[in-house]
């Protein structure tokens, strides 16, 4: 291994594989949900490739964008597959983002101290949205040039400089080729250097606090207080042993990786299916207007978002004034990156959580549901009403949370992981 | 090397000066970047007022050109359409045109230069969407047959463009700056007068 010390005595390689893979301490009851970080990684790897790929084909301009996205689908080898990929990735994305925040409810893994780490991620949530929305712009269809007319059009609630404002992001008093152009950039290049920069901030305050389990508690505990032979049997990287006694892990690789790899597959064979038989997902993933190309003089009957957006799309229309819907739809996210400050219970996980905090954590989850549907839907006086309720009830969990949690009655917290 | 004591006064001033210097820097240096986005020449020229001959429009035909990319409406109103205007009133969030939304001489009951002819942005004021012109069963209140309807949020308009009570947008539609070149000619995008 002279080749490896070589490189060793220049760069920390092998510390950092064992750091970080080898020997880092897992939990070892990770359990489905914990597939869905890795997933994501996964996605954005797809995301990046198939991209790149993309762009070798893409023309970025008004007059040639529509066109482009045909040649890439009919002429280009391989083309539909590498469009599908990506497209489907996009959903897919947020398909395992949505789980992977949903896991950090469930098992409170956003509490102290891993408030950082659950800032990072929302702020990975919060640019993939915008790069989302970049993305589906350049197709140039009907979809895509009415759908940002209407995100754009947003900042104009803004008081006083919301005008300009928006003005400044189309580049033109319309969405235009330059517009076109510059969401190009920023989908290829700016945006996605921000998340793969914050997917490693992500990682290393992962890493630094530890991962949290289904159980929500440490499994590091103070230097000293574990008997060796109760400690976790494995090898593990120094700087989590010399401060810690750690119980019930085990290291990420091998252990983990072959777990992730079979959920991988299973994950694949279903992105399979949606690429090679379902494409457009009956029109969630890609929309049925996007196939006519934009025109700035008609609008389409219905403007719906892709599905992604629907929920906080719903949360939007359901106030009845402009300024005050932008605030809201901004707030059900920012509401969301607060949720360590809110959630103040002893206990992390649900299992030794009240039966009022399961309650609110399902209606949450029910509202998110009806409101991502009412997101698609036309805007009638009855969905109207319920995207209404729903909104009251999406940030009543929140409330509702920072309320009873303080007091909050817990069942008692085991000493070492169940199962 | 001298062995002189720090001055630490003077290390701070000097830190805080280079600090100052150093970002202001900065921000001329991004100067450049942020005004880039701004509209270009070219599409500053393109937002030039556009002319539209009116004599071939029929009573309650809707006509579209566009100015600045957005579409533009012209619209000749028939005697019922303009009976309809005091009905809608006190369904309406600004009946009397108070927010800014239009030059001076279109702040009237039918917010344009001449009853008959309304000339208007076909965008609606809430996100931007284009409504579209319905000349029956408008369904706002009984009577009334004609307005827009913006399909994307339901936000409805009279036929002068006045927004209805209790829908998303939040002001009436647009006005632009027009007059009549002639009794054929509209220019849209300038004020009689402007250079």
């Amino acid at each position: 291994m002279s080749l490896m010390n070589w490189i060793d005595k220049r760069i920390p390689f092998s510390n950092s594989m064992k750091l970080h893979v080898t020997e880092y301490p897992a939990p070892k009851n990770f359990n489905f949900w914990y597939l869905m970080g890795s997933l994501a990684i996964v996605v954005l790897v797809n995301q990046i490739v198939t991209g790149i790929w993309l762009t070798m084909s893409y023309n970025p301009s008004a007059e040639g964008a529509f066109a482009s996205v045909e040649y890439i689908m009919r002429d280009v080898e391989f083309g539909w597959l590498l469009r599908y990929m990506h497209s489907t990735g996009a959903s897919a994305f947020f398909v395992v983002v949505y789980l992977h925040m949903f896991r950090g409810m469930m098992y409170g893994s956003y509490q102290k101290p891993r408030e950082l780490l659950w800032i990072f991620g929302m702020l990975i949530f919060l640019v993939l949205m915008a790069e989302a929305f970049m993305g589906y712009l350049l197709p140039w269809g009907q979809m895509s040039y009415w759908g940002a007319q209407v995100i754009i059009s947003l900042f104009s609630a803004i008081p006083i400089i919301g005008d300009d404002l928006t003005t400044w992001i189309r580049g033109d008093y319309v969405i235009s080729g330059a517009t076109l152009n510059r969401f190009f950039a920023l989908h290829v290049i700016a945006l996605p250097l921000v998340i793969v920069i914050l997917v490693f901030l992500h990682l290393i305050a992962l890493h630094e606090v530890g991962s949290n389990n289904p159980d929500g508690i440490d499994i590091k505990k103070p230097k000293g207080t574990v008997k060796p032979e109760d400690q976790a049997q494995y090898k593990f990287h120094p700087r989590y042993t010399d401060k810690y006694d750690i119980v019930d892990a085990i290291p990420f690789h091998p252990y983990y990786t072959v777990k992730d790899i079979v959920g991988l597959v299973g994950f694949l064979i279903l992105c399979s299916l949606v690429i090679f038989y379902a494409p457009t997902m009956g029109g969630f993933f890609l929309e049925p207007p996007n196939f006519t190309a934009a025109d700035p003089m008609k609008t389409p009957d219905h403007i719906a978002p892709v599905w992604y957006f629907t929920p906080f799309y719903a949360i939007l229309r359901a106030v009845p004034d402009k300024l005050l819907g932008v605030i809201a739809m901004g707030g059900a996210i920012v509401v969301l990156a607060l949720l360590p400050w809110l959630d103040r219970s002893k206990a992390r996980s649900i299992r030794y959580r009240s039966t009022l905090h399961k309650v609110n954590l399902t209606q949450f989850v029910i509202s998110f549901i009806i409101l991502g549907y009412l997101g698609v839907m036309p805007a009638t006086d009855l969905y109207t009403l319920i995207a209404r309720i729903c909104t009251v009830l999406y940030f009543g969990f929140f409330i509702f949370l920072f309320i009873y949690s303080k007091n909050e009655k817990i069942k008692p917290l085991p000493e070492r992981l169940t199962k | 090397m001298s062995n002189a004591p720090v001055d630490k006064g003077r290390r701070r001033f000097l830190t805080v000066a280079t600090s100052v210097v150093g970002g202001a820097g900065v921000v001329g240096a991004a100067v450049p970047f942020i005004a880039s986005w701004n509209p270009s020449a070219k599409a500053r020229i393109a937002g030039a007022p556009v002319e539209m001959k009116i004599d071939k429009i029929e009573p309650g035909q809707l006509v579209r050109s566009e100015w600045r990319g957005s579409p533009v409406w012209v619209i000749r109103r028939t005697q019922a359409m303009l009976d309809s205007l005091p009905l809608v009133e006190n369904n309406l969030r600004d009946p009397d045109s108070d927010e800014p939304q239009q030059p001076e001489y279109a702040k009237n009951k039918h917010r344009s230069i001449n009853p008959e002819w309304f000339v208007a942005v076909g965008i609606c004021t809430h996100l931007g969407c284009s409504p579209q012109f319905i000349q029956r069963d408008f369904g706002a209140m009984e009577g009334v047959d004609a307005g827009f309807f913006c399909p994307c949020h339901g936000s409805r308009f009279d036929i002068a463009g006045r927004v209805f009570q209790g829908v998303p947008a939040p002001t009436n539609l647009m006005i632009p700056p027009h007059y009549f070149i002639d009794d054929e000619t509209i220019l849209v995008g300038e004020e009689e007068g402007a250079a």
